[in-house]
């Protein structure tokens, strides 16, 4: 691979497909995410396949995963959210295990692409306008409209709220996407280092201990990283979704 | 704040009349009350784990605050741009989306960091709802 930090980021075409002009060839990361579906779906079935009442190491493992998002979800949109769960727990094991495939070496992220992200955050916000207008109607609206607000205020203060409403998937795909992208081109650079300095002869080997030092913690930093950013997007879902259960801002 | 209403909301049924609750009479109160003394004591550990949780995620926590203030402006301007492009408004709509988009960025951080309460409207919304219902 080459020495270039953003190389990695490359998509290729593993198998080239086009119907009608378009362009639908399985690339490298539609294989990651196949793996990443598989991974994560083949760990939850494996591990809850004889499942015990006393759990196994690795039963109890999927169902920490599983307490951690329901409380979560149970927090942050009450117990009428939990009707979201499927959706919540899928995105967030999605996430989380893509985030965590791309730490292998030569692997590719998924997640360091803004297209995936932003797929994924207009597939949050899509549930959210779609089921709070199926639940209430047009009541829905009154998310925009703060009570309390004087009549001369109020067309400022709904295109303020509509603006702030818009803003939420490209700052939950923006997030996720420009802290896997930042890890990765840092923990490369850094990696760089290394085998540059250590070209230079005996001095440069000793100078690249530092990079070295570095790398590895910036590994620890990333694996914290992985798994903070699937949090946080499942912390916000379960927030928004709060937004279309209970509109009455 | 947010843990109040599920509670809440566990108790009512079990005393009201939910259309599930008819089914399964037995197993679902005991499933009810399993489960808020599990919110319960969940609550309690989630108090003792909030502090520490904070000062591991400070970094994520800027990031989301800056991402929320860039984003609500991205938003804006694009906003304006549209209305300017389809009622040829120029450079109006421009000038006061992205105006607009700054507000809406400054409320999207403030609100992200706990400095206006969002949920303090929702909370009581919501009581009013459950009890309308139940």
């Amino acid at each position: 691979m080459a020495n270039d930090p953003i190389s990695q980021f490359q998509i290729s075409k593993i198998i080239p497909i086009e119907v009608g002009g378009l362009d639908f060839s399985f690339t490298n990361s539609s294989l990651f995410m196949v793996v990443t579906v598989a991974a994560a779906s083949g760990f939850l079935f494996l591990t809850t396949s004889n499942r015990g009442m006393v759990p196994s190491r690795m039963q109890s493992v999927s169902e920490m995963g599983y307490e951690f998002v329901a409380s979560m979800l149970r927090d942050g949109a009450g117990s009428a959210g939990m009707r979201f769960f499927p959706m919540v727990f899928s995105l967030f094991m999605f996430i989380l295990v893509a985030n965590l495939l791309g730490m292998f070496p030569y692997f590719f992220t998924v997640t360091s692409h803004i297209i995936v992200t932003f797929v994924l955050a207009i597939l949050v916000i899509g549930t959210v306008i779609f089921y709070g207008f199926m639940k209430h109607g047009l009541g829905f609206l009154k998310l925009f409209v703060p009570s309390g607000v004087p009549g001369v205020l109020l067309p400022l203060v709904v295109a303020i709220e509509i603006i702030s409403f818009l803003s939420r998937p490209i700052s939950l795909s923006v997030r996720l996407f420009a802290n896997m992208l930042a890890g990765h081109i840092t923990l490369k650079v850094f990696a760089g280092f290394v085998t540059s300095l250590s070209a230079l002869g005996a001095i440069g080997i000793g100078g690249a201990i530092l990079p070295l030092i570095m790398t590895v913690a910036i590994t620890g930093l990333e694996f914290l990283v992985a798994f903070l950013q699937a949090y946080v997007f499942a912390v916000l879902t379960c927030m928004y979704l709060n937004d279309a259960l209970h509109p009455g801002h | 704040m947010g843990k109040k209403a599920p509670d809440e909301g566990f108790k009512k049924p079990a005393n009201g009349d939910s259309e599930r609750h008819d089914q399964m009479p037995g197993l679902e109160a005991r499933r009810k009350r399993l489960e808020a003394e599990l919110a319960s004591r969940r609550s309690a550990e989630l108090n003792d784990g909030k502090s520490e949780g904070a000062n591991k995620s400070s970094y994520a926590k800027a990031f989301q605050l800056s991402t929320e203030f860039v984003a609500a402006i991205f938003v804006g301007t694009l906003l304006g741009y549209l209305i300017d492009r389809f009622l040829g408004t120029t450079p109006w709509g421009m000038i006061i989306f992205l105006l607009l988009g700054f507000v809406a960025g400054v409320l999207n951080v403030m609100r992200s960091a706990g400095v206006v309460a969002e949920n303090r409207v929702t909370k009581t919304a919501d009581n009013n709802d459950d009890n309308a219902k139940g």
